[in-house]
């Protein structure tokens, strides 16, 4: 999918390899990549899932992979914990 | 010009990068491999009390509500013993911009990023804290970037660290997210040296001075309002920044009796670097992982000594569950009517404990909330546990265990929370200081300097030591 310059995009980089990781990680931590992942308007029309190039919101350029188009936070309230329900209602102690 | 950005030459740069990045020489201060004259370091800041005071007044930050939370208190008496029952007061210091304490640190730092010309600010912060900076530095015209630890392999996020992007970017900051490591650490120089910007550390003495307003209105509103100074304030733990600016007001103010209790929840058995437990924890921050390490060696921080230094000031450290803390949180909102973020209620946890125990005419306060909204939710925490495949249930909040089970109290006098022996905080602060800088080596000033350290006398330190290095 061809993406347009100045879209407001989200790239994705390995800044370390798991051999290049700070010393003394825990295993599950030093067996996988340190990762980066930053929004910004892409600087060139690209393709998804290829390397570009993303300027922030202040203007600082970074490379990585295209990875999402418009990136939103859809973070939520979750789902009901009936558990929480029944604390503090009144006529109840 | 190709700098070397592997991980041990950015850390290799770490001092230069730093004295450039804060413009506070710590070598002028620095007297040993552990001792330095803090109480110098904290007056040279370049700002008095009144300076910080006009400073947050006109950047929105202080004079937070402090209210008294009459339902909760009357619930706690219900289940205390005759005459015992403490009257539970609350700062409301998600009034703050930003929505939390976090601002009083953001906001003297930014002042002097703006004063000595910096174009931005740069702080590696997954807490309230990057919220508030950002917001400090989009009054002030300022330039933001936050280094945030956001997501684990399977690139699952921890949802409060979401809402903080979220914020953050609200605000105009640049937010770099990164995956599970202490590497933030690493990225934050490279990011300081690339940028030039003004490291806006949370344990510079701009920060923890920006706290100290907190201590001195908790002072005077309780006076004014009961005469009176408050016999207990309750305090959340982490880096240590909270208990030492708060601390250091209410003794700024002459609230000498005041008896200072930290408080953590207990996330005991997980390791805070590890991919797997990242997403187990319910709390991102206010918590033993942090709180631990350090109160017991306050210098492992992205400056050369720090000026949060818990030991210092803190009388008592208790420890609460996460169940107990999201029980509290849903009471505050049920009972009070004040619906708070669940990790600005740590401490509030510890003084429902705290109150029982003392008498009905004395005073705890809590001194913070911090604000609510998607994510940033205990019911969310929850939720988001259950997924991770958590246990949740009620019951005895004595069978919570870290990454596995969370349980909510069934009743009030369930929440117990439990007292750290503080010896033991101290003896393993006094491993870490012989670590670097061996015991046959210290001076009468290393003594004194660790003793005022955690709060203790130097005698009582010696004998330690002398204990320690007969082991």
């Amino acid at each position: 999918m061809s993406v347009p310059k100045g879209s407001w995009v989200e790239i994705e980089a390995v800044l370390l390899k798991p051999e290049e990781r700070a010393p003394n990680l825990p295993p599950d931590t030093a067996k996988v990549p340190y990762l980066l992942k930053v929004s910004g308007f892409l600087t060139e029309d690209s393709e998804l899932g290829q390397t570009t190039a993303v300027r922030t919101l202040i203007g600082h350029e970074y490379r990585g992979l295209l990875k999402i188009v418009n990136p939103s936070y859809a973070h939520s309230f979750g789902a009901t914990v009936p558990e929480l329900l029944g604390i503090g209602r009144r006529g109840k102690a | 010009m190709t700098r070397d950005n592997s991980y041990a030459a950015v850390l290799g740069r770490k001092n230069e990068i730093m004295k450039r990045a804060l413009g506070i020489d710590f070598d002028d201060f620095i007297q040993s491999p552990i001792a330095f004259d803090y109480e110098r370091m904290m007056r040279e800041t370049g700002y008095s009390h009144e300076d910080i005071v006009r400073i947050q007044t006109d950047s929105k930050v202080g004079n937070t509500p402090l209210f008294e939370l009459k339902n909760l208190t009357e619930a706690v008496r219900k289940v205390s013993a005759p005459g015992m029952g403490a009257t539970i007061l609350v700062k409301d210091e998600a009034a703050n911009a930003s929505g939390s304490f976090k601002a009083r640190r953001a906001s003297i730092s930014a002042f002097e990023a703006q004063k000595k010309g910096f174009a931005g600010l740069i702080a590696a912060t997954s807490g309230n804290y990057g919220a508030a900076v950002a917001s400090q530095a989009a009054m002030r015209g300022l330039q933001c970037i936050i280094l945030q630890e956001v997501f684990d392999s399977r690139d699952i996020c921890q949802p409060e660290i979401v809402e903080k992007s979220r914020a953050c970017e609200a605000y105009g900051a640049e937010v770099l997210r990164l995956s599970v490591g202490p590497e933030l650490f690493y990225m934050a120089l490279r990011t300081l040296e690339e940028t030039g910007f003004f490291n806006a550390s949370l344990y510079t003495p701009f920060g923890i001075r920006g706290v100290e307003t907190l201590g001195v209105e908790v002072a005077e509103q309780v006076r004014a309002r009961f005469g009176k100074d408050p016999d207990a304030v309750v305090i959340t733990h982490a880096g240590g920044g909270n208990v030492t600016g708060t601390a250091r007001g209410l003794l700024l103010a002459g609230c000498a009796q005041t008896r200072i209790v930290a408080c953590s929840v207990d996330l005991g058995g997980l390791h805070m670097a590890s991919d797997t437990d990242f997403n187990k924890k319910s709390f991102t921050t206010g918590h033993t992982g942090f709180g631990v390490p350090f109160a017991t060696w306050p210098d492992r921080v992205d400056v050369p000594r720090n000026a949060a230094r818990s030991l210092r000031y803190m009388d008592e450290y208790q420890l609460v569950t996460q169940g107990e803390v999201f029980y509290v949180t849903e009471l505050l909102t049920k009972l009070e009517g004040l619906e708070r973020g669940p990790a600005g209620n740590t401490s509030l946890t510890a003084a429902v404990t705290l109150a029982r125990q003392m008498d009905r005419d004395q005073i705890v306060v809590v001194q913070e909330t911090e604000y609510t909204g998607a994510g940033k939710h205990h019911n969310r925490q929850l939720s988001f546990a259950r997924e991770n495949g958590i246990e949740i249930r009620v019951g005895d909040p004595s069978g919570n265990v870290p990454g596995k089970t969370l349980v909510l109290p069934e009743r009030l006098d369930q929440v117990r929370g439990k007292v750290q022996d503080m010896d033991r905080l101290r003896l393993s602060y006094l491993k870490n200081a012989a670590k670097a800088h061996p015991v046959d080596q210290w001076n009468e000033n290393d003594y004194a300097f660790v003793a005022a350290d955690i709060k203790s006398e130097e005698a009582w330190v010696k004998l330690a030591v002398s204990n320690l290095e007969n082991k």
